[in-house]
């Protein structure tokens, strides 16, 4: 019994039990404060859509042997530039979503390749190379936000007439189109089937690719380089791919994220941004060589949940706020833990 | 030479590792002044008695030994590698052991500098602090130098400075120890040419002259009969024989290396022996760059349907061959089947022509050890030949989804066949045994269907029962499905029990090729250079 116990605890992992423990004396304390319940599991539930496409995108890295990709602004950028161009041509609705993602994605491929092709010049050290390409490249595009030949009245500052706003409203656009599509009640908890729907479906695609003569040969190459040389397989090649990949679903991703948000941020906002996917597929249980699709649902699960949860209900109980304290705390100290347990060997 | 004394004894000496007995009641003792050769095939034990004199923690983090280490007649516990130093015990190591960017003083000199006090070290009393007394350093490097008769000038950097040089530059700095007594060789000559080897043996004859006991480990059985007083031979962990020099015979100790009894299987019959007219693997003036198995101008043809060993000591060259030819290590040469060129250097290439390799690396290269067993059996077919994928999309063979069934049908199967012991097919490898790995390394290869398999050290790690297994299953393939086997081992027996001919590489050519039942003093002699060309 007490056997089977540690197995069972094993294979779920120790982190992702605590953090479960957590979660639910969370939920026992926003009942017994009078907060209302399923308010927090739907803010939570959003969340987990908004981000879920982000946090899926370091799964290529992690496969292929690049790691967790810390160059993820990269990604978003492509994004939020794929964003502004459907903006641009006033598109609204689901068609400029899909525009957005249809502008987004080969900005992203070339951007993914031109980083796959730097990160194969730094092996070994691709996520410290990462992290600082990302944060230079968003100081670069803070240049190209002021210069880019942007007309919409609505994209750009109202006095001079020229550069992009620090965070531009997409209510005519895009805003929420995903959040509001499909949207049923279940026990007082509103879930959005199409922002849930969009994230399962990229899940789903995903799995296919790794059932793919060309996923499997990623996922080859990411497990043991030699051997898949001696397969026949070009493992650089399939570092670029998996590079590429990531860079597109972190595009597609922010996207999502943005028309949830409700707001395009630029600037310095995407900064920032691979941290939070870090952390919560590490939570995840994924470590730097493996990670999965089932790692990313219930890191993306567990992460939002707490981040959306903890926060109102400890600024209850303490009466404070703590709330930027906490989220820094929980996902830098979790990225942490896993980088001193990953790198230790398998 | 005084023969009275012993400057050195080791006694009794038996170590075990995980329940394996490495060496068995091993004892070897010196007398100062003398040259003493340890010689023993891969295996034999050498490297492990070392590790014992040198009190690496290797030996104690196992569990340590049983037996006893005597110096200058007194008992003593060797349980680091600064204890043995302390005792007298220098080693001469087979991997340069040399700060590139440091002088040669630097190098010879390193943590035992020679010093001067300044005020503030004086203050501080701390020998950390002392000036560095160059001149002195330089002269003590000098003397060393002089010694081994190397006129390479003291103020160099290591780095750049031919191979040969570096070994010297090792032994230098164990000279200089002025309380060394023993100095242990392990193989030093393995990197060396001719030339060097020659000068090194002279310098071990000076060094011994000054009254130094040095342990001459080697394989090259030319140079114990250059320079040896006495020579042990061990094998399999057990000390054979120790003969004085009047007494050794290269063939008689070639023979007493090797020598086990080689039990003769009756291997199942073929329609037709393979010979020189139907050949289906010519290999020409390969080159490999493997490092520490340089393959330097091979030629060998392999004829269809035989299965050919290539033996040879650890090296030479025996394990470059197959990584050459299938493209994992840089190769140049010319290698072609059936008189189809076969191009180096694109493993992707060499799989569809129908070679196939198993790995000596079979943790490294062999496996993927998280992923199931059906995936490993079947994802070198699935990227090199298209196997194991559903027919849609056709157009673009990269998105074509894996056949989940049609893999698993397949690995089920060849679990029957070769009988790997597992819990089913979706078992990671990694939770394997040795064997049964093995054996998903073999169906690995089977699934692409080969003409001609490579296999290395297919035994390597697996116990006495797999290997038997391994080998049986070898034999089949070769007498059921006519698969033509290249097989390298650094374990003659296993060669010549189930090979039809044997090929012994030495220094990365071919030596020759022996018929399995050749004598052990031929198999010996070939395998330590003496090369006797013999048509078979």
């Amino acid at each position: 019994m007490a056997h089977r116990l540690r197995q069972t605890v094993e294979h779920i992992g120790v982190p992702r039990l605590m953090i479960a423990g957590f979660l639910v004396i969370i939920f026992i304390i926003a009942y017994l404060t009078d907060m209302s319940v399923p308010q927090l599991i739907t803010d939570s539930l959003v969340r987990v859509g908004m981000n879920g496409i982000i946090v899926l995108a370091m799964v290529p890295t992690i496969s292929c042997g690049v790691g967790l990709n810390f160059g993820l602004p990269l990604g978003v950028l492509s994004g939020l530039v794929g964003a502004l161009i459907s903006m641009e041509r006033g598109l609204t609705g689901f068609s400029g979503l899909f525009a957005a993602i249809a502008f987004a994605v080969p900005i992203a491929v070339v951007v993914g390749y031109l980083y796959a092709l730097l990160l194969e010049s730094v092996k070994g050290q691709e996520m410290m190379v990462g992290t600082y390409v990302g944060f230079s490249t968003v100081a670069v595009m803070c240049v190209f936000w002021l210069m880019a030949p942007f007309k919409n009245p609505e994209l750009i500052w109202a006095i001079g007439g020229k550069g992009l706003r620090f965070t531009l409203t997409l209510g005519n656009h895009f805003g929420k189109v995903l959040n509001n599509f499909a949207v049923f009640r279940l026990f007082g908890v509103k879930i959005s089937a199409g922002l849930l729907g969009f994230f399962l479906l990229f899940c789903l695609l995903i799995y296919l690719f790794y059932r793919t003569k060309l996923g499997i040969a990623m996922l080859a190459a990411g497990a043991n380089p030699v051997f898949a040389r001696s397969a026949g397989i070009e493992v650089r090649r399939m570092k670029a791919v998996g590079v590429v990949l990531s860079t597109v679903l972190a595009a597609i991703g922010i996207i999502v994220y943005a028309q949830s948000y409700g707001f395009l941020q630029l600037y310095m906002a995407p900064l920032m941004m691979a941290f939070p996917a870090v952390a919560a597929i590490l939570i995840g249980g994924a470590s730097l060589q493996r990670a999965t699709i089932l790692n990313v649902i219930i890191g993306t699960v567990l992460f939002q949940t707490l981040l959306t949860t903890a926060l109102p209900v400890t600024s209850r109980v303490i009466q404070g706020d703590i709330s930027e304290v906490a989220r820094l705390i929980i996902s830098n100290g979790m990225i942490l833990y896993a980088l001193t347990r990953s790198t230790g060997g398998k | 030479m005084e023969r009275a004394r012993r400057v050195l004894e080791m006694k009794g000496i038996t170590k075990q590792y995980f329940g394996n007995t490495v060496l068995n009641d091993v004892s070897i003792d010196l007398c100062p002044g003398e040259i003493h050769a340890l010689v023993g095939e891969n295996g034999a034990g050498k490297s492990t008695l070392m590790n014992i004199l040198f009190g690496m923690p290797v030996i104690h983090s196992t569990g340590g030994f049983s037996g006893e280490i005597l110096i200058d007649g007194k008992k003593v516990e060797l349980l680091s590698p600064a204890a043995a130093m302390q005792a007298g015990i220098g080693m001469v190591h087979q991997e340069f052991m040399l700060l590139p960017g440091f002088t040669i003083t630097e190098n010879i000199k390193l943590n035992r500098e020679t010093t001067r006090k300044n005020a503030l070290s004086r203050l501080l009393k701390s020998e950390f602090l002392d000036y560095l007394d160059v001149p002195a350093m330089r002269k003590d490097a000098r003397t060393a130098l002089d010694r081994l008769d190397l006129s390479i000038d003291e103020w160099l950097p290591v780095a750049g400075l031919p191979v040969g040089y570096m070994q010297f530059i090792e032994i230098a700095r164990e000279v200089d120890k002025k309380e060394v007594k023993i100095l242990v060789f392990d193989e030093p000559t393995a990197v060396l040419t001719e030339t060097e080897a020659d000068r090194l043996l002279g310098s071990l004859r000076r060094l011994a002259a000054d009254g130094i006991a040095i342990l001459f480990i080697t394989h090259r059985l030319d140079e114990v009969m250059d320079v040896a007083d006495r020579i042990t031979v061990l094998r399999d962990g057990e000390t054979v024989a120790m003969l004085n020099r009047d007494e050794a015979v290269v063939e008689r100790i070639a023979e007493l290396m090797v020598g086990r009894k080689v039990e003769k299987v009756e291997l199942p019959p073929r329609d037709t022996d393979p010979s020189d007219k139907d050949i289906a693997l010519t290999i020409n003036d390969l080159l490999v760059d493997m490092p520490g198995e340089m393959v330097r101008g091979l030629s060998l043809s392999v004829r269809r349907g035989e299965i050919l060993g290539i033996g040879g000591l650890a090296g030479h060259g025996k394990l470059g061959i197959a990584n050459g030819i299938t493209g994992l290590y840089s190769a140049s040469g010319h290698v072609s089947k059936n008189g189809d060129n076969i191009p180096l250097n694109s493993p992707e290439q060499v799989l569809l022509k129908g070679l196939a390799f198993v790995s000596e690396d079979r943790r490294g290269v062999g496996l993927l050890l998280n992923e199931p067993i059906d995936r490993n059996i079947g994802v070198t077919a699935m990227q090199a030949q298209h196997k194991f994928l559903r027919p849609w999309p056709h157009f673009l063979p990269a998105l074509r989804l894996e056949n989940r069934g049609e893999l698993r049908a397949y690995a089920e199967a060849m679990i029957r066949k070769l009988d790997i012991r597992c819990l089913g097919p979706n078992q990671p490898v990694r939770s394997l045994s040795g064997g049964n790995q093995q054996k998903v390394c073999v169906a690995k290869a089977l699934a692409l269907e080969p003409e001609i398999l490579f296999v290395s050290e297919p035994t390597r790690g697996i116990d006495v029962g797999a290997k038997r297994l391994v080998l049986d299953l070898l034999v089949r393939l070769n007498r059921e499905h006519n698969v033509t086997i290249i097989m390298t081992s650094s374990e003659l027996g296993e060669l010549r029990k189930i090979c039809d001919r044997v090929a012994i590489v030495y220094r990365g050519r071919l030596a020759g090729i022996l018929p399995p039942d050749a004598s052990d003093a031929e198999f010996g002699l070939m395998m330590a250079g003496r090369v006797r060309k013999e048509a078979i």
